[in-house]
C-alpha cells in the first residue's frame, strides 16, 4: 500500500479515532514566526497536550489528526519559508499512545495506526517547504520519528530521554525510524539506537549524544534553545549555514546488520520477534525507496501490534512504571517512622554494600559492627574504597565523598546502636545466630527501632519469636549486586506491625528500590521460583540428561542467562543451602541434587564445566565424581517440565498468599532476576502458551490483560 | 584598589517590550533577563565570561520570578561561571539606571573591571505596588500627600503646578513619540538592540517576540482627545499620553575604559557623572530637573553643553515640565529622537538601560554631539540623571 494522503489519510484517522473514546489529545498549535535575515515566515507547530511535563505529549489518532491538519494548513500556504515542529516545556513527545495500542483487536486497525503515522510524518519528509524539528526535550519512539521525518533538526543540550525504545517493548520504530535513521547516521550507530540500547535496559540518549550521533544537525543550550534554533533555521534558509552530513557507507551495511543479529541471537535466541523485524527493516533500508520502506514498516508494525510478545511487553512496562511505584498491600505511608541513623550487624561484603547504599541514599550515620575489630575496620575500608570508586567515576563530587565516608563507622561495641532507628543484620545465614543477634540488639535499641534481616530464606516469624517486641522485625531482602538490582522483597512476619512495614517501605523508597510486599514463606518469591526452576534442571541432569541439553533447554525463552550460569552466579553453596531449606519446607518439589552436593564439597565454582565455545559440559574428571542415571530426556521435555513446575509453584504461592497477585510475581522476576518483557515476567507466557490451564485448570490473568484478547 | 578611572558603556540589549497580560503572560521575568545577558555575551565573544565581575539586575517587585536575588539567579541561569556574583537592586523606575551607576561606581573605584547591569519588570506577574505595605505614618503624619502613591495622580498634580502644560500639549508630545518610534522602526534603529524571546502560550503555542508590542503608530490628536482620564474626572492624564503597563527586560555591559581597550572593544559612551535627587513625592515627575542640575553642576557642565537627551516618558507632562524648565522646545529633535516610553512602553525597573541604548545610538549617528544625558523620574519623588560623553566626538575631532 502506498503512503496514505488526502482523504484516505483523514478516513484512516477517523476510523482509528472511533476505536477509542478517550484520548488525551496533543494539540498541534501553529504560530507564524517572522524569521531574521529576511528569511521569511516560519510556521512553528507546538505539540502540547495542555498538561504539565509529568504527562508527556503522545500520538493517538486524534493527536495525529491535529498534526495532520496543522501540516496541511501550512503546506496550503504560498507565503511561508519553513515549517517547524517543537514541544511543550521539557517534552517533545513520548510517541504513540500505547494505552490504545494495547486494546487493538484487529490487524487492520493496527495497520491503520501504522499508516496514519507514516501518512502524517511523510508530509514533513516530502515537504517542498523546508521542515525543521527543534528537539527541546523528551522524544521517544514516534516522538523522535516525527523529528526524523523533518528535513533538519536541532537538539537542546539539556534534553534527556531521547530514544527509539520500540524493541524494548516489542515493536519496531515503524513510523520511519527504521528507514530514516540508518540512512541519516549510518548503520552501526542506527543499530545502537534501534537495537542495542533498547535491549540494554532501555538505555536512552541525551541531547549531546543525539548531536554526536548526527541525529541532530545543531545543538544549543537550553537557556535560549528555541530562540537559537529559530535563528539557525533562518540561517539555513537564507544560505548562511549549509548542513553537511556524512554519507552512510553502504559497504558496511550488511555486515553490521549481520553482527547485530548475532548479538540479538546471543541474547534472545529468537524468543522475541521485534528486534529481528527491526533488523530486517534496517537491512532493507539500504536500497529501498520511501514508499517501499514505509510499506514494510506498516507490515511489521501491524503484525507486532497483534503479537503476544508486545502485549506481554506492554503489561510488563505498566508493572514497572506503575505497580512498582505503588506496591500492593502496603500500610498507610504516614505510619512510617523517621530513620536518622542506621545500624548494620556484620562487616562482610554484603554489609559493606549495604553501608554504601544507606549512606548514599539516606545520608544518615551508618554504624557497622563486627565481633572482631579487625573485620569491622576492614568493612569500613571496603566502604571507603567503594566511595572512592564512585568519586573516580564522577558519580559523586569530593564533598559528597567526604560526607559519605564520614557517615560510615565501624565498631565492636553494639552500644553504638543505641540511637539507631533501623538496624539490619547481614550475618551468617543460620536461624539461631540471627535470633541471638536480635536478642542482643533488643537490650540496646529503643522499643520502636526496626530490626530488619537480609535473610534470603529463613523465617522472619521464627527470627522474631523470642523477642520482647517481635512486631518490629521485618525482612528486607536485597538482590546481589545491591547497588544494581532494583528489587527489594519486604517480608512481613506474623507479628510485624503496620508501622514497621510502612517504615521498611519508606526506607526502600529512599534507597530508590522497588519493593514488593511478601508473606513470610520460605524462599519468598524470586529464590523460590529460581530454585524450583533449578531443581528441575539438576534433577534431570542427575537422572541422566546431558548437561549440554539441560543448559540449552530454556534457550527459546530468552531468559537473561542459562541455568548453569545462574547457578554459578548465585554460588553452588548458596543454591544448595536454599534448595535444602525449601526441600525441608515443601518436600520433593525442591530437589537437593547429590551431584550439586558433590560439587560444593569439592569446592567447585559451579556444577558443570565450560567448553572453549562457552557451552556447558562435563569433563571426564568431573563426570567421574558424579552419579548420573540413565533416563535422558530431550530439551523440549525438560522445558515442559520446567514450565509446568513454574506454573505449579506460582499457583501454590498465590494460593498461600505469598504475594497479592500474579502481577507481583512478574514484577519480582523482572526487577530481581531480569526476566524479559516479552515473557511479561513469566505468568503471561505461561498463560498464553497454555501451560497454566494444563497445570492449574485456569489462567493466572484473564485474556487481554497481558496477552492478546 | 586602583585609582579612579574612566567608565564606559560598551553595549546594551533589551527584549521587545510587551503589553501587560499579553505577549509575555506565560513567560518568566527571569527568563527575559537571561535572554538579554546571553545576547550580550554572544555579541561580545571578546569578553571571557569569567571576567564579568558583577551582575546587577533591578526589579521593583522582588518576589516570585523576580525574587531570590535576581542578579544572581539570572547569572547562574545564563550559564555564567558560578564564580560570577550578582545582586538585586531597586529604585523603582530607575532600577536599571541605578544598576548602571552602582556598578560604574565600583568600576571607577577599581573593585570591578566589567559588570552586567540591567533591569526587568513583569507587570503582568507583578502589578505595581504588589505586596507593598506602606507605613501608616505616611498619611497619619501627613508625610506625603495621599495621591503620592498613585503615579497617575502625581502626573495630574504636575499639570496643576504647571498650568501652561495643557492636555493638548501633552497629547501632541504623545503623538510625536509614536511617530518617532514608527520612523525609527522603519529605519531599523530600534530593532538592532532587540533580543528575540520565545514566548510560551498554552493556548496558541510558542511564538517569537521580535518587536515591541505597545506602539500605536496611527495615533492621532483626535483619538487621544477622546480618551478617559482615569485619575481625575475631566483630568489631563490619559492612557494615550502616558507609558502603559508593560513587561520587558534590559541589560548592558559596563567596563573600565582600560579594560575595554585591553579587550579591544570600542566603547559606545563614556560616563561623565550622575546624580539622583529627591522632590515632593506628590509631584515625583519633576524629579529629573534637580537631578540634572545636580549632575551638571558636579560635572562642571551646563545644559547648553548637552546635545542629546533621552528622558523617560512615564507621562508626557513630566517630560514637558523638564523641557520647559530648561527652555527646550517640546518637539526639539535632540530630545528622544527615536521616540520614548509613551510609544514603546515602560517596564519600570528596566527602562533606564533602554534610554542608554537609544542615547548610544544617537551618539553613533551624530559624532558632532559631545555630551548627552539619560534622565528619568522615579516614584516616591525622585529623579535620576546620568551624563555621557560621545567617544565618536573625540575621534571626529582628532581627524
Amino acid at each position: 500500500m502506498s503512503i496514505a494522503t488526502g482523504s484516505e489519510l483523514t478516513d484512516l484517522i477517523a476510523r482509528a479515532s472511533a476505536l477509542t473514546e478517550v484520548e488525551v489529545v496533543t494539540k498541534a498549535l501553529s504560530r507564524d514566526i517572522t524569521l531574521p535575515y529576511g528569511a521569511g515566515t516560519m510556521v512553528l507547530i507546538s505539540l502540547d497536550n495542555g498538561l504539565d511535563h509529568k504527562r508527556p505529549n503522545t500520538f493517538g489518532p486524534r493527536s495525529l489528526g491535529e498534526l495532520n491538519a496543522a501540516i496541511d494548513a501550512a503546506q496550503a500556504r504560498t507565503d511561508i519559508a519553513a515549517i517547524a515542529v517543537t514541544g511543550k516545556p521539557f517534552i517533545l513527545a513520548a510517541g504513540a499512545d500505547l494505552s490504545q495500542v494495547a486494546k487493538l483487536t484487529d490487524v487492520d486497525d493496527a495497520r491503520a495506526i501504522a499508516r496514519i503515522g507514516h501518512g502524517v510524518f511523510a508530509k514533513l519528509h516530502r515537504s517542498s517547504v523546508p521542515t525543521f524539528a527543534f528537539i527541546n526535550g523528551l522524544a521517544l519512539g514516534g516522538g523522535l520519528e516525527v523529528n526524523l521525518n523533518c528535513q533538519y533538526r536541532t537538539v537542546s543540550a539539556g534534553a534527556a530521554g531521547i530514544a527509539l525504545p520500540e524493541c524494548f517493548l516489542g515493536l519496531v520504530p515503524g513510523w520511519g525510524g527504521a528507514y530514516l535513521l540508518p540512512r541519516l547516521i549510518g548503520v552501526p550507530n542506527a543499530l545502537k539506537v534501534i537495537i542495542e540500547n533498547p535491549l540494554n535496559n532501555n538505555r536512552m540518549l541525551t541531547g549531546p549524544q543525539v548531536f554526536e550521533l548526527g541525529i541532530a544537525d545543531a545543538i544549543f543550550e537550553p537557556a535560549d534553545f528555541l530562540e537559537r534554533s529559530i535563528d539557525w533555521a533562518a540561517k539555513v534558509i537564507s544560505g548562511q549555514v549549509t548542513v553537511d552530513r556524512a554519507e552512510p557507507d553502504p559497504a558496511q551495511w550488511d555486515m553490521a546488520v549481520d553482527m547485530a543479529k548475532e548479538m540479538v541471537d546471543e541474547q534472545l535466541a529468537g524468543a522475541a520477534p521485534a528486534p529481528y523485524r527491526a533488523l530486517d527493516l534496517i537491512r532493507a533500508a539500504k536500497d529501498s525507496d520511501l514508499e517501499t520502506a514505509y510499506d514494510a514498516e506498516d507490515a511489521a508494525l501491524s503484525e507486532l501490534i497483534m503479537s503476544q510478545e508486545l502485549r506481554s511487553g506492554l503489561y510488563a512496562f505498566d508493572l514497572v512504571q506503575k505497580r512498582a511505584k505503588r506496591p500492593a498491600g502496603t500500610p498507610d505511608k504516614d505510619l512510617a517512622r523517621k530513620v536518622t541513623k542506621v545500624g548494620i550487624v556484620g562487616a562482610g561484603l554484603m554489609a559493606s554494600q549495604l553501608a554504601v547504599l544507606f549512606a548514599r541514599r539516606l545520608e544518615v550515620p551508618v554504624v557497622m559492627s563486627d565481633l572482631d575489630a579487625e573485620r569491622a575496620a576492614k568493612g569500613v575500608s571496603q566502604v571507603q574504597a567503594d566511595i572512592d570508586k564512585l568519586l573516580a567515576k564522577g558519580r559523586i563530587n569530593p564533598d559528597k565523598a567526604n560526607r559519605y565516608k564520614a557517615l560510615v563507622t565501624g565498631t565492636t561495641d553494639q552500644s553504638e546502636f543505641a540511637d539507631c532507628d533501623f538496624v539490619i543484620e547481614a550475618v551468617f545465614e543460620e536461624l539461631t545466630v540471627k535470633q541471638q543477634v536480635f536478642a542482643d540488639l533488643e537490650k540496646i535499641v529503643s522499643a520502636e527501632c526496626v530490626l530488619a534481616t537480609n535473610t534470603s530464606s529463613l523465617s522472619i516469624t521464627a527470627m522474631a519469636s523470642g523477642l520482647a517486641h517481635p512486631e518490629r522485625v521485618v525482612g528486607f531482602h536485597f538482590f546481589n549486586p545491591v547497588a544494581v538490582l532494583p528489587l527489594l522483597e519486604i517480608i512481613r512476619g506474623e507479628q510485624t506491625d503496620d508501622a514497621t512495614v510502612a517504615t521498611a517501605f519508606a526506607v526502600s523508597k529512599d534507597l530508590r528500590k522497588n519493593s514488593v510486599l511478601v508473606a513470610d514463606a520460605p524462599g519468598f518469591v524470586v529464590n523460590r521460583i529460581l530454585i524450583r526452576l533449578m531443581s528441575e534442571i539438576t534433577r534431570a541432569v542427575d537422572q541422566g540428561t546431558p548437561v549440554e541439553v539441560a543448559d540449552r533447554a530454556l534457550k527459546p525463552l530468552g531468559l537473561p542467562m542459562s541455568p548453569f550460569i545462574l547457578l554459578q552466579l548465585v554460588g553452588p553453596a548458596t543454591a544448595l543451602h536454599v534448595a535444602e531449606t525449601l526441600h525441608d519446607a515443601f518436600g520433593d518439589r525442591f530437589w537437593v541434587s547429590p551431584n550439586l552436593k558433590t560439587a560444593v564439597e569439592a569446592g567447585r565454582p559451579g556444577l558443570v564445566d565450560w567448553s572453549m565455545e562457552g557451552t556447558a559440559t562435563l569433563t571426564e574428571e568431573t563426570a567421574a565424581t558424579f552419579t548420573i542415571g540413565d533416563q535422558a530426556i530431550t530439551e523440549e521435555q525438560l522445558r515442559d517440565r520446567v514450565l509446568n513446575a513454574l506454573a505449579e509453584e506460582i499457583g501454590l504461592m498465590l494460593a498461600e498468599g505469598v504475594v497479592a497477585a500474579p502481577m507481583d510475581i512478574d514484577l519480582c522476576l523482572i526487577l530481581g532476576a531480569g526476566w524479559p518483557f516479552h515473557l511479561g515476567g513469566i505468568t503471561p507466557f505461561l498463560d498464553r502458551s497454555g501451560v497454566t490451564e494444563r497445570v492449574l485448570g485456569q489462567r493466572f490473568l484473564p485474556k487481554g490483560v497481558a496477552t492478546l484478547p | 584598589m586602583a585609582d579612579s578611572r574612566d567608565v564606559v558603556f560598551l553595549d546594551g540589549v533589551r527584549t521587545p517590550f510587551g503589553k501587560a497580560g499579553s505577549l509575555y503572560a506565560e513567560t518568566r521575568a527571569d527568563d527575559l533577563v537571561v535572554n538579554c545577558i546571553r545576547e550580550l555575551l554572544r555579541r561580545h565573544p571578546e569578553i571571557p565570561p569569567e571576567r564579568v565581575d558583577e551582575v546587577a539586575i533591578a526589579a521593583t517587585t522582588q518576589t516570585g520570578d523576580q525574587g531570590l536575588t535576581i542578579g544572581r539567579t539570572t547569572a547562574l541561569l545564563s550559564g555564567l561561571p558560578s564564580s560570577v556574583p550578582g545582586f538585586a537592586i531597586d529604585r523603582m523606575c530607575a532600577g536599571a539606571m541605578t544598576a548602571v551607576t552602582t556598578t560604574a561606581s565600583g568600576i571607577g573605584f577599581g573593585a570591578y573591571d566589567i559588570a552586567i547591569a540591567g533591569g526587568v519588570e513583569h507587570m503582568t506577574h507583578h502589578p505595581m505596588g504588589e505586596g507593598a505595605d506602606p507605613n501608616p505614618r505616611f498619611l497619619a503624619e501627613k508625610l506625603v500627600d495621599p495621591s503620592s502613591l498613585v503615579m497617575g495622580s502625581t502626573a495630574e498634580n504636575l499639570h496643576d503646578r504647571f498650568p501652561e502644560i495643557t492636555k493638548e500639549r501633552a497629547d501632541r508630545f504623545a503623538v510625536l513619540s509614536q511617530q518617532r518610534v514608527a520612523q525609527a522602526y522603519t529605519d531599523g534603529i530600534l530593532t538592532e538592540s532587540l533580543v528575540p524571546v520565545a514566548t510560551r502560550s498554552a493556548e496558541h503555542g510558542w511564538g517569537l517576540a521580535t518587536a515591541d508590542e505597545p506602539p500605536r503608530p496611527d495615533t492621532t490628536m483626535e483619538a487621544l482627545a477622546g480618551l478617559k482620564t482615569p485619575f481625575r474626572p475631566h483630568g489631563r492624564v490619559t492612557a494615550g499620553n502616558s507609558a502603559g503597563l508593560n513587561d520587558g527586560a534590559t541589560a548592558c555591559l559596563i567596563a573600565g575604559a582600560d579594560t575595554a581597550a585591553e579587550l579591544g572593544i570600542a566603547p559606545a559612551m563614556r560616563m561623565v557623572g550622575f546624580a539622583f535627587a529627591g522632590v515632593d513625592p506628590s509631584v515625583m515627575g519633576v524629579g529629573p530637573v534637580p537631578a540634572t542640575e545636580k549632575a551638571l553642576h558636579r560635572a562642571g557642565l551646563s545644559i547648553d553643553d548637552i546635545g542629546a537627551f533621552e528622558i523617560n516618558e512615564a507621562f508626557a507632562v513630566q517630560v514637558l515640565a523638564f523641557l520647559d524648565h530648561f527652555g527646550i522646545d517640546q518637539d526639539d529633535p535632540k530630545v528622544n529622537p527615536y521616540g520614548g516610553a509613551i510609544a514603546l512602553g515602560h517596564p519600570l525597573a528596566s527602562s533606564g538601560v533602554r534610554l542608554m541604548i537609544q542615547l548610544a545610538r544617537t551618539f553613533r549617528d551624530n559624532p558632532q554631539i559631545r555630551y548627552g544625558i539619560t534622565t528619568m523620574c522615579i516614584g516616591l519623588g525622585m529623579g535620576g540623571t546620568v551624563i555621557w560623553e560621545n567617544p565618536n566626538h573625540a575621534k571626529e575631532n582628532e581627524k
